[in-house]
């Protein structure tokens, strides 16, 4: 129950702001932050709860479950679920969620109620994703957080916002569709094998399928999650779309949905298909490089401050990839600590750049330089971020991507080669950042040091990336259970892995 | 006819029945606005009236009717659309130089014709319906006669649909001379040994002509755009519902009784048209800077989308045409009484420039025209989605993967066009529109009460279908 109150939570907030602010200005601010709120501590005290029950002895990953009819007629339920990956994921929305509306807080001053309205949409469609066990439930949520995205970049974006909200709705939306098809593929040959049609997750794992038919229809599920996450050659919406999208934007592009598209592939393209996951793991870590090598050059010859941390994600996101297909524990652990700890340092990067912009009214990096005089507390902070960001050891970041490339080295040594010569790419673009902006001689303008508010969310995000970096074993912990399901299901015959032990 | 037959009978009587005393009363000389209100109940009584008939189902007339719940279904439909074209040419045509009130006899012929073609399982009923339909409509096109755009396009619809009425009676005529009979049920015996003659095939495709005029799809949509630009906008938005769905029910009874699905080229014939109308509908809709325009093309789109479904031959048919129909006519409708109501009396709401920042200025209406558009889009939360989702099923369970990705293919060219309205919206700052009428509040309030209805069904029909799916489940046609 608490999981649909979570997503009734969001959703009610929503339109309670959109009604609202037709009277009062600042009035949906402050009940999308009390609904983000509540819905965090909502999730941080299920993940309190049932810390200790985090145990790959158990008989079920699965902590809570909530399941009712909706359109019996085709076997489409409302069945939501939630396990060790998928609330960290929760907390990670909720939380992401808290810190957007800090930072549109000052930014939105025109049509408050119907900017709220989208953002608590959003983060209700990403929460729903994260928890529906129904591929058709899932479906209309990966939709759903979807069009109130298009209109956030769409009315409150910079300059370019018409052109980049189409290109990010069309991507989208089109991939959106393939996989729908995918869906419906599956629907109908698990239909026809069991004579039972439904939608239900738990069932359609099952499917038995010849392997042409896997390979096709898994297509569907990877290009939709590709392109969200985003591979290349998938991923040219995101620059402009994270660069023309308002702080808030920007934000939840980065720090949730690219991490839908993980935990598709995650949830669905390998348990599904695990058989046809395998033959394409090596072309998909090969994109993967290629995305963190693209990313990290394209990244350092950007002058636009957003797009820069843009292509950064597409780099970022390469590890997720290469991660994800390299199939062990080590690695799929260290996707994990990647989704969240990339959602905050990169959140944390353009949040930056919205304040930057918020004082300077620009994006250019060449207009910008020597701000570490005039604000001191941003310079420190940026550093701390562009430290993260290149992977720096005692911050989050640096904990994903060692796993990654761990777990990768187990399974394929010349990709990880090539992958971690990314890191060294890293350091160059990080450092451009912090020598274009904070460095060099001052521009003359005058820009004021950060405020009370904006202290407020960098603390919070520098004390997650700091304790991400010096005590992951939570998220470790939290997830496991079910990352060793998920190898348990790529090797059948031999259950256990012998580097399992690796991670305590 | 017995006794029984007139019970049965009765939503077509009383349709017939209320033109004739609307024209009895504009005889009286009453006002526009007892006749609107007069018709308007007349609509309710004739809709209430299938649900008097509940009992009797299905009955049949022979040999020319066949009164089943697909039927009642779709006549529900068609005087559902007739109802609410009605409530929203008040307000329309009050402003119009021309007299309005012989407007509403014609509206209730052509929903008449329109019912009787739901109904029928005969050529001559067929036929009827078809005449009875079209006749009305030419009329109602070009009923502002004074306006050059209307003369065109009742020129237009009249000369094509006579031609297609030609093709359709000759087609008819091959039938008739191969199988000897007219009715749908012994045409079905007729050729069920052996071979399907091909004199029957040629009569089949001639008819598919005349119907394929009638539904607007590729090739033979040229006057769509047109005539929906150049008729009044209730009236267009009549054309895009009630006529197009009169005939999809007729063609849809006619292909399962006489099982037209297993017919080989017949089948390829379907599938390139449909094809071609996704594909083309929505190409040529990307430039239309004329939201009359724009949602013609769409209209041609949304019947290639109908025709995967219908192509699928499987019982799940009639069940995902009645709902996509059902979902479509909901939404069309809703959509074109947004455009009533914000045009004035010289020039319709057709530019699109007139929907810049219609979000600030007319929340409500906004938010209606957002939730139609993106129900045609097909996104969830919508009752095009629902729709989609049952014609993708029905015509992946066919095995028709190639028509599924045309649909997809398409409908993400569609949402280009769809966003492009929305966008406009949202977008650009205020002082762009004509002020909101306030001469007729009643009957202004009384469209936004039904507008607001027709959002909240699309809404809910995309959350959950699961009581109309329940009733369009159980439609057998054979």
């Amino acid at each position: 129950m608490i999981l649909v109150l979570l997503i009734v939570i969001l959703m009610a907030g929503g339109i309670l702001a959109l009604i609202g602010g037709k009277w009062s200005h600042s009035f949906p601010r402050g009940v999308a932050l009390a609904s983000c709120t509540v819905a965090f501590l909502m999730m941080l005290s299920l993940w309190l709860g049932r810390y200790k029950g985090f145990n790959i002895d158990a008989d079920s990953n699965w902590l809570i479950e909530y399941h009712k009819e909706w359109i019996p007629s085709f076997g489409i339920s409302f069945h939501l679920a939630v396990d060790g990956l998928s609330l960290l994921l929760l907390v990670l929305t909720c939380f992401i969620g808290i810190l957007a509306v800090l930072c549109s807080w000052e930014e939105i001053r025109e049509r408050t109620g119907f900017y709220y309205f989208n953002l608590l949409w959003i983060l209700a469609g990403v929460a729903g994703v994260f928890m529906a066990m129904d591929l058709f439930l899932f479906y209309f949520f990966w939709e759903v957080m979807l069009i109130p995205m298009y209109f956030l970049i769409g009315i409150w974006g910079s300059e370019n916002r018409v052109y980049a909200s189409y290109k990010f709705f069309i991507f989208t939306q089109a991939s959106g569709l393939l996989m729908f098809l995918a869906i419906l593929g599956l629907y109908f040959v698990h239909g026809n094998n069991t004579g039972f049609y439904t939608f239900n997750y738990f069932e359609l794992i099952n499917t038995e399928m010849p392997p042409q038919t896997a390979i096709w229809l898994m297509m569907g599920f990877m290009i939709a999650f590709a392109v969200k996450l985003p591979v290349i050659p998938f991923h040219t919406w995101l620059p402009d779309a994270h660069g023309e999208a308002p702080t808030a934007g920007s934000l939840i592009l980065a720090g949730l949905l690219l991490k839908t598209g993980a935990y598709g592939m995650l949830r669905f393209v390998i348990p599904i298909f695990p058989g046809a996951a395998a033959e394409i793991a090596l072309p998909a870590m090969a994109l993967g490089v290629a995305g963190i090598l693209y990313g990290a050059v394209m990244a350092y010859s950007q002058t636009d401050l957003k797009r820069l941390v843009a292509f950064t994600s597409v780099s970022h996101m390469g590890f997720v990839i290469v991660g994800i297909f390299a199939f062990n524990e080590l690695a799929l652990q260290g996707v994990v600590m990647q989704l969240v700890t990339h959602a905050i340092s990169t959140g944390a990067l353009f949040i930056m750049a919205g304040m930057i912009k918020e004082r300077l009214h620009t994006r250019d990096l060449g207009q910008m330089g020597g701000l570490w005089t005039q604000m001191p507390r941003m310079g420190a902070l940026g550093i701390v971020f562009a430290m993260a960001s290149l992977g720096l050891p005692g911050l989050g970041s640096f904990i994903a991507e060692f796993l990654i490339l761990l777990g990768t080295f187990n399974a394929q040594v010349w990709i990880t080669v090539i992958a971690a010569s990314g890191l060294v790419l890293s350091a160059v673009y990080s450092l451009r950042i912090v020598q274009k902006i904070f460095l060099g001689p001052p521009r003359g303008q005058l820009a004021a040091d950060l405020s009370g508010r904006e202290m407020m969310i960098m603390a919070a995000l520098t004390i997650s990336i700091v304790w991400l970096g010096l005590f992951p074993q939570p998220i470790i912990n939290t997830a496991r259970p079910a990352i060793v399901q998920l190898v348990q299901m790529l090797e059948p015959g031999n259950s256990l892995q012998s580097h399992q032990s690796y991670v305590k | 006819m017995s006794n029984s037959d007139l019970h049965a009978f009765t939503p077509l009587l009383l349709l017939a029945g209320a033109s004739v005393l609307v024209m009895l009363l504009i005889v009286a000389r009453l006002s526009h606005r007892v006749i609107q209100s007069v018709s308007l109940v007349l609509f309710l009584v004739s809709f209430a009236s299938l649900a008097y008939i509940r009992n009797v189902l299905p009955y049949h007339i022979d040999p020319l009717f066949v009164i089943d719940s697909f039927g009642v279904f779709m006549m529900g439909l068609i005087i559902f659309s007739g109802l609410v074209v009605n409530v929203l040419s008040y307000i329309y045509f009050e402003e119009k130089e021309e007299g309005p009130r012989e407007y509403y006899v014609l509206l209730f012929l052509c929903t008449l014709g329109a019912c009787v073609l739901a109904v029928s399982e005969h050529f001559i009923s067929l036929f009827l319906g078809l005449e009875i339909l079209t006749v009305g409509l030419y009329a109602l096109i070009a009923y502002l006669r004074k306006r050059n755009h209307s003369i065109e396009a009742g020129i237009k619809y009249l000369i094509l649909a006579a031609f297609s009425s030609a093709f359709l009676l000759f087609g008819m005529a091959l039938i008739y001379l191969q199988t000897g009979t007219m009715a749908f049920a012994d045409m079905a015996k007729a050729i069920t040994s052996g071979n399907v003659p091909p004199l029957f095939l040629t009569g089949l495709g001639m008819m598919l002509v005349g119907v394929g005029f009638k539904l607007a799809v590729v090739p033979f949509h040229m006057w769509t755009a047109d005539v929906y630009q150049g008729a009044p906008v209730p009236v267009t938005a009549f054309i895009a519902t009630a006529s197009k769905g009169g005939v999809v029910a007729v063609l849809l009874r006619f292909f399962i009784m006489i099982d037209g699905f297993r017919m080989e080229g017949l089948e390829l014939m379907l599938i390139c048209i449909a094809i071609a109308s996704m594909v083309t509908g929505n190409l040529l809709a990307l430039r239309q800077n004329n939201i009359k325009r724009l949602l013609a093309y769409s209209s041609i789109a949304h019947l290639g989308y109908l025709l995967v479904a219908f192509i699928a031959g499987s019982a799940m048919v009639p069940h995902a045409v009645s709902f996509y129909l059902m979902a479509y006519f909901i939404t069309t409708l809703a959509a074109f009484g947004v455009i009533v109501v914000l045009s004035h009396r010289e020039a319709d709401a057709e530019d699109l420039s007139v929907y810049k920042a219609l979000f600030w200025k007319h929340p409500v209406l906004a938010c209606i025209l957002s939730a139609a558009l993106l129900s045609l889009a097909g996104i969830p939360l919508t009752a095009g989605f629902t729709g989609k989702f049952y014609i993708l099923a029905t015509g992946i369970q066919g095995g028709f993967w190639l028509l599924a990705f045309v649909l997809v293919g398409s409908s993400v060219v569609g949402l280009y066009y769809y966003l492009r309205v929305i966008t406009m919206m949202f977008s650009g700052a205020h002082d762009h529109l004509p002020e909101p009428k306030e001469k007729h509040p009643v009957f202004l309030a009384i469209s936004m009460v039904v507008l607001s209805m027709l959002t909240l069904m699309v809404i809910w029909l995309g959350v959950y279908p699961e009581g109309m799916l329940s009733i369009v489940n159980q439609f057998h046609l054979k």
